[in-house]
């Protein structure tokens, strides 16, 4: 059989070094994501009239298209209209659509997280003579964290997965390093098969650590 | 001092409040009885604006407000004379006893850390549960939750406190636990008014009784007068069914 497994070993390191960019894309889009769709989140649960239904567009229109017609739309589409994007380095544009996308999956899991608190919460707040944003801050938002994390979690395992698409911007990550590495040598199967098992690692990685974020945010809760 | 002048309250159609006019005087301890489904969670609920009445002036402690026009500091104002206890606590989940009690010490009145602590810990010994100051909610049985929800309600210090039937979420066996606190608080002249469906215990405590059924204040007057002398009909077949459900209890 054609396979080398000796030559995976070796493109391993190679394709590795480009982990932390894949991470950068990741993490830093999450980070936006997050703060982004709590905004959304909070908006959509307000009943300020109006401002909710442009929440909810906002969270349909982003779900509702590809994430790499997005990408092509911010990187190649925006500086026609704006000449001044022109010099939007790759690396923001893949940022900006990656946030963006994943806002509106966030905020519709975090509306969810903020509803599965006990109303009960917010009465005892105002009772005992808090503030809404103290309310929120300090008993509620923890709260609904512990409820979101399991899906909030789902979304950034996807999210790794998919800055793979930031290769069609031309950055090259963990996926554009393995496309190149595996023209170069003409070996396909294990140069895509080391990239996939590195993304496989790196979700592994990040259960892991979610697995002990879910069991200090349990804390409180558990019997 | 607590003063309703003219309370309504509606929701959708349906009133569930008519024209309610209250006067509680300070250090009073106020018992609200009447059937499920009277008003009486509602009218407490309009006192620190839970619920937004669709009329009347409420009056608390130099603190007036009128409900068709008032701002949401208004509000904030009014809600800083009273605390509430909830039928089913509402404790904070993410808290535990202490830092429930002490939470609106520190981030409503700004409290130093260490003073608001010493408060706390006072207070938890003073419903018994000194000892549990560092269990969360999940930990602690319905009575003691409610005993901390008493003490979290005392921390503020505010001018009166409202208790939505404090006991009856719990287990028969943990009722006393909590009714004791209350009658600790009634001799020491709290203000307080308590909707409540333990006659024997209103009797007690009460200086004043009020019935309400239908979203109005049926009847009112000395817990003799309301409970043991009723020649009110309305309140007469009230008392008569709560005492057959808790013969139905004790057998
Ligand atoms: N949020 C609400 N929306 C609609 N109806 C309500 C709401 N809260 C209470 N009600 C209705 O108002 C009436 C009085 O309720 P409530 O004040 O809870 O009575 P009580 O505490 O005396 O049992 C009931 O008929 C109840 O169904
Ligand atoms: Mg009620």
């Amino acid at each position: 059989m054609n396979f080398d497994l000796q030559y995976m070993l070796e493109i391993s390191l190679q394709i590795a070094k480009y982990i932390p960019i894949t991470l950068v894309l990741a993490i830093v889009s999450m980070v936006l994501a997050i703060i982004i769709g709590l905004v959304v989140a909070l908006i959509r649960n307000s009943n300020i009239f109006g401002i909710t239904h442009v929440a909810a567009l906002y969270i349909s229109l982003f779900r509702g298209m590809p994430t790499l017609v997005q990408l092509f739309i911010i990187y190649y589409g925006l500086p026609q209209l704006f000449p001044s994007l022109t010099t939007m380095d790759a690396i923001m544009a893949a940022i900006i659509g990656f946030s963006l996308k994943e806002s509106s999956y966030l905020a519709e899991i975090f509306r969810a997280g903020l509803n599965s608190v006990d109303k009960g919460q917010m009465e005892a707040g105002l009772a005992t003579g808090m503030k809404r944003v103290q309310i929120y801050s300090r008993i509620i938002l923890p709260q609904a964290a512990l409820n979101a994390l399991p899906a909030t979690g789902n979304t950034f395992i996807s999210l790794i997965k998919e800055t793979s698409l930031a290769f069609t911007l031309g950055i090259t990550e963990l996926f554009a390093e393995g496309k190149m590495i595996a023209s170069a040598n003409m070996r396909f199967f294990e140069t895509y098969l080391v990239v996939g098992l590195i993304y496989w690692l790196l979700v592994i990685l990040y259960s892991w650590i979610q697995k002990y974020l879910e069991i200090w945010l349990s804390k409180p809760l558990r019997r | 001092m607590i003063n309703v002048r003219n309370l309504t309250k509606h929701f959708d159609k349906k009133q569930v409040l008519n024209d309610i006019n209250l006067d509680i005087k300070t250090g009073e301890v106020v018992a609200i009885i009447g059937p499920s489904g009277s008003g009486k969670s509602t009218l407490l609920r309009c006192l620190n604006l839970l619920e937004k009445p669709n009329s009347g002036t409420i009056e608390i402690n130099d603190v007036k407000l009128d409900t068709q026009k008032y701002k949401a500091r208004d509000a904030y104002q009014l809600r800083q004379q009273t605390a509430m206890v909830f039928q089913h606590y509402n404790l904070f989940k993410n808290k535990t006893a202490l830092k429930n009690v002490i939470e609106a010490l520190l981030v409503s009145k700004k409290m130093k850390k260490e003073e608001a602590i010493q408060i706390g810990e006072d207070l938890l010994k003073r419903v018994g549960l000194e000892k549990q100051a560092k269990q969360y909610p999940a930990t602690l049985s319905g009575g003691q939750q409610q005993r901390v929800s008493i003490a979290r309600a005392l921390a503020v210090k505010p001018h009166a406190i409202l208790f939505d039937e404090p006991t009856s979420a719990l287990d028969p066996e943990l009722v006393n636990e909590v009714l004791q606190v209350i009658r600790e608080l009634a001799k020491e002249d709290t203000t307080m008014v308590i909707v409540t469906h333990e006659m024997q215990f209103a009797k007690e405590v009460a200086d004043h009784v009020i019935f309400m059924a239908d979203g109005h204040i049926i009847e009112q007057g000395t817990p003799e007068q309301v409970i043991d002398h009723s020649l009110n009909p309305r309140t007469q077949r009230f008392l008569r069914q709560m005492g057959d459900e808790s013969d139905v209890a004790a057998r």
